[in-house]
């Protein structure tokens, strides 16, 4: 199948590639570019586990075209850790216990991250709400919620104390 | 030698982040940076991708399978069938259950989706594109879905490779489609406590056919060596070496010859222990192609066609006195194993230890039948976050409690309480033969309905129901069996079911430690290293846990059925105590006195009354290396294998309360209390996280989730689209608590908790939304309560308007 160049910035770098037009994001990034943290969990954008930033929007890139990313910007949970410091939501994570099998993990604290830009002080409800397409299996949602919430509060100190 | 005593012995205890502590977990590190390491996520070079054509078919003959045209499409190397695999006898595989399971679809397809050709391409989308030309032509066949129609007098015969066998691997059969009759208990004097009985009840229960659905699917890379004739099996399996023993006796390969990796697993609750095509297939493309062939689940495949659970058709039926006392117990079930007899569970087993049907009562007498039937789905049962159909006998009798209490009119606590067995009972031996280890019913209960104000909620129900408001308060007193087992009774393969452990102490004072079970996200690195840590005084941040690797790991069975902490942290306690002994023998000869002279005291060994002359943990190290006394082996490593005496048995007492809508049906869960015993607790932080999980399973299984069919075995519903998934916004909040009884013969105490919750949550569920209508004369409502069937019985009473 003919092949179509593309370009784009992941994680604030430039990236390049020549994907068929049905070649998937998320195939993109895993089989390309190594990015191996997002997963993939199902095929009909329902798990969230290949959730990533496209754009200062959250996508679950197993039903986006890579082409559809050319000229974009692209956040993974690579991404998220800056300077070799833990992003808050990485760090509370661990703290609250958010992950068991982390296979949603990367997807969720990506979705998370959006969420936090979007509304940096969610309530509990919110936050359900927020993250309402990204499945887990383990954890029961709990602790990921407080995770979130004690990330937003992490990220609210940080931001008042600059 | 002796190191001044800068710390007290409570804060070089807190140092050694050992047993009770919150410690945070180390697998943590990889898996928020997405560093994790899944199937998927291995690419091996010249590594090709396989994927299967599947049927459209409940039941066909295969005509013929014309492949010409997918070999032509560009990427695509090969296509396997059955007729390719018969050469090597690889096209059928023996199932842990005694049976046999296509690999491909020889002659005939059983279900629908099952594996009917091999695609091996040099990517998916070549895969993918190959799939859709190889051309199979299908002569349909009539279909059997009731498993009830399967036993009738000319119902189709499904398994004709087997249909004039005697028995298929688990005892005589008497239907073409039938596959095992499994009993237990004392029939005669059951019937004739069911005659003298003052009150008797009978309720049909059907526990639906379901799914674990990790987030992760099954997948594999097969990599054979072909100049060393090594084969690497990487894989998303929950028991590695059962995988390579398989693997070596389909294979004919030495186990010597054969590596199993089971790299980091995105979740398994059963879904992982068995053997299938799709790992076959991979091993033989790799074999003949001589590159690593990778195969890797879709969703649809893996709800439709890998380890389903439950499918079980039950009738329960109490005997009482007129105070709701028990005097007996019966319980028939009709088991739904699909097309091929592949439950995953130990061999003597084939209903599974559903003779915990008793629960958590003092029954006097009680009889048990199952049968195993064919029909044309797809194959099974695994156990799905449960230890061996536990979860299908303590929703039977948490069920059937309610209904007794409802008929004779008792409050569903009372009629708990008044058959508890009490605790100064235990051991207990159940009448069906189990020997309940430990527990303490009904100050669990109390301490339950205490927490959640039982009394003002029934008053509360009361009050709502006199003004036509529907509200169910939902107990569930369950009580498990779990730690898969002892070597009298049970064993996969022959093989006994130890767990084993390897622990090396390194001169410098760390430790790496070796296990036969694989954590699915149960945290076994940081669990296992917490229990090492004190038992041999070095801290766990310095002991290196691993799992999953055959060719390091000692054999082991593998994490299931709640195993890993009554088995695989036995073998971990008792190694750590192995090194100690030797430690200590080593410390005699530093310390120069005898060992009957030293006390071990946290992280050391100490003189008797010398509070100051002492050994460390991480001196005894060095010296196990470089200053010996005569007659002891260099080093400090050892390996245990641990056969348990008895299973464990955790229980629990879950209070669910929930508000129904009589004009939608749509139940809105209030609170959830669940307050679980599993004796000495190991990491609480990570209990907690596994009765959120489980409650949050048993929550989808209660309340939405079936796998239904349709009469021509369709399978609806095998995505996430209609397979109902609990996400952030209908998963309740979860209220946690616990009792602490240890059990008497681990050498931990501890009785294991991950399948707990889902055991004892779903009849949490389901007898709330029952109660919710027991005024009004129900007594079960069949699972999944999902708003449009709590409706149907609102609209049939009459109450929707």
């Amino acid at each position: 199948m003919a092949k179509t160049d593309i370009k784009l910035t992941v994680n604030g770098q430039e990236a390049a590639g020549s994907v068929e037009p049905r070649t998937l994001l998320i195939h993109f990034l895993r089989e390309q570019l190594g990015l191996t943290g997002s997963h993939i969990g199902c095929e009909t954008s329902h798990c969230g586990a290949c959730t990533v930033d496209l754009n200062g929007k959250s996508v679950k890139s197993c039903t986006v075209f890579a082409v559809q990313a050319d000229g974009g910007e692209v956040l993974t949970v690579e991404g998220l850790a800056q300077g070799g410091e833990l992003h808050p939501l990485q760090a509370a994570f661990a703290e609250d216990h958010g992950l068991q099998c982390g296979f949603c993990t990367p997807g969720m604290l990506v979705r998370a991250h959006r969420l936090l830009q979007e509304n940096p002080d969610p309530s509990d409800a919110e936050v359900r709400v927020g993250i309402s397409g990204n499945l887990c299996r383990c954890t029961g949602y709990q602790n990921i919620v407080k995770a979130i919430r004690n990330a937003a509060q992490a990220m609210r100190e940080k931001e008042a104390a600059q | 030698m002796s190191e001044t005593k800068t710390e007290t012995a409570a804060e070089r205890e807190a140092a050694l982040g050992g047993i009770g502590c919150d410690k945070r977990r180390k697998e943590d590190a990889r898996f928020i940076r997405g560093q994790g390491n899944y199937i998927d996520d291995i690419k091996l070079p010249n590594m090709v991708f396989g994927d299967f054509v599947r049927s459209p078919y409940a039941h066909a003959r295969i005509k013929s399978i014309d492949a010409e045209k997918a070999k032509a499409v560009p990427g695509v190397i090969a296509v396997l069938t059955a007729a390719d695999l018969k050469p090597l006898n690889l096209h059928w595989m023996p199932t842990l259950a005694g049976d046999t399971q296509a690999v491909l679809a020889d002659e005939k397809v059983h279900f629908q989706n099952q594996e009917v050709a091999f695609v091996i391409a040099e990517d998916r989308y070549a895969a993918a594109d190959g799939i859709q030309l190889v051309d199979v032509d299908y002569e349909e066949l009539p279909v059997l879905i009731d498993p009830k129609k399967a036993l009738e007098d000319g119902a189709p015969i499904l398994r004709e490779d087997v249909k004039d066998k005697d028995e298929v691997g688990q005892g005589p059969r008497r239907h073409p489609n039938h596959i095992f009759n499994w009993q237990s208990g004392d029939k005669d004097a059951t019937d004739k406590a069911f005659a003298g009985a003052q009150v008797t009840v009978k309720e049909e229960i059907f526990y639906q056919r379901v799914h674990p659905a990790p987030i992760e699917t099954c997948g594999c890379v097969a990599s054979m060596d072909a100049v060393s004739g090594r084969l690497t099996l990487y894989g998303t399996f929950q028991a590695p070496h059962v995988v390579r023993t398989i693997v070596s006796l389909i294979a004919g390969l030495p186990e010597s010859k054969i590596r199993v990796i089971s790299p980091d697993v995105g979740g398994g609750f059963g879904n992982k222990v068995g053997a299938y095509p799709g790992y076959v297939c991979a091993i033989v493309g790799s074999i003949v192609l001589g590159r690593p062939v990778k195969w890797i689940e879709s969703r649809i495949d893996n709800i439709s066609t890998t380890a389903f659970a439950r499918d079980y058709h039950m009738t329960g039926e109490l005997a009482a006195d007129k105070d709701g006392k028990i005097t007996g117990l019966r319980a028939n079930v009709l088991a739904d194993h699909g097309a091929f007899n592949t439950h995953a569970q130990p061999m003597k087993w084939p209903a599974g230890f559903f003779n915990i049907v008793t629960g958590s009562y003092d029954v006097p007498t009680a009889h048990v039948t199952v049968d195993g039937v064919y029909t044309n789905k797809a194959p099974g049962g695994v156990s799905y976050r449960c230890s061996f159909r536990v979860t299908e006998a303590a929703y039977l009798i948490e069920r059937m409690l309610d209904v007794l209490a409802q008929k004779i009119g008792v409050d569903k606590a009372e009629i708990r309480l008044r058959n508890f067995i009490k605790p100064e009972q235990f051991p207990y031996n159940s009448c069906l033969g189990w020997e309940y280890d430990s527990g303490d019913y009904p100050a669990a209960l109390k301490q339950a309905m205490k927490a959640v104000g039982y009394e003002d909620l029934r008053k509360e129900q009361a009050e709502k129901r006199a003004r036509g408001e529907l509200m169910g308060i939902g107990i569930a007193t369950f009580t498990e069996i779990v730690g898969a087992g002892p070597s009298r009774n049970c064993d996969i393969l022959g093989i006994k079911m130890f767990e084993s452990c390897e622990i090396r102490v390194h001169p410098t004072g760390s430790a790496t430690a070796r296990l036969g079970t694989k954590s699915t996200g149960q945290g076994h690195e940081t669990t296992y290293a917490q229990i090492i840590a004190t038992e041999i005084g070095i801290p766990s941040d310095l002991i290196t846990v691993e799992e999953g690797d055959t060719d390091t790991a000692p054999y082991g069975l593998g994490t299931y059925g709640s195993r890993t902490t009554p088995v695989g942290a036995a073998a971990a306690a008792r190694a750590g105590r192995k090194i100690r002994e030797k430690a200590k023998k080593i410390a005699a000869h530093m310390l120069e006195v005898s060992e009957n002279d030293l006390e071990w005291d946290v992280d050391r060994f100490t003189v008797k009354g010398v509070p100051d002359l002492s050994a460390t943990m991480k001196d005894i190290a060095m010296a196990a290396y470089s200053n010996l006394p005569e007659g002891l082996e260099h080093g400090l490593e050892v390996v245990d294998y641990y056969d348990p005496p008895n299973m464990t048995y955790p229980f629990g007492a879950y209070i669910c309360v929930v508000d129904v809508n009589r004009h939608t049906g749509e139940i809105s869960v209030r609170s959830f209390y669940a307050l679980d015993d599993c004796g000495t607790r190991i990491n609480p932080m990570i209990i907690e996280g596994q009765v959120h999980g489980g409650l949050t399973e048993a929550f989808g299984i209660a309340m939405g989730q079936e796998i239904v069919y349709d009469d021509m075995g369709n399978v609806l519903g095998a995505s996430f689209l209609d397979y109902f998934m609990p996400t952030a916004v209908e998963t309740p909040h979860w209220e946690t608590d616990h009792t602490v009884t240890p059990s008497p013969h681990h050498p931990l105490g501890a009785k294991g908790v991950g399948e707990s919750p889902n055991v004892g949550g779903v009849p949490a569920f389901s007898n709330a939304v029952v109660d919710a209508f027991a005024h009004l004369g129900v007594t079960h409502m069949p699972m999944p309560h999902a708003a449009w069937r709590v409706w149907q019985t609102c609209h049939e009473l009459g109450i929707d308007k």
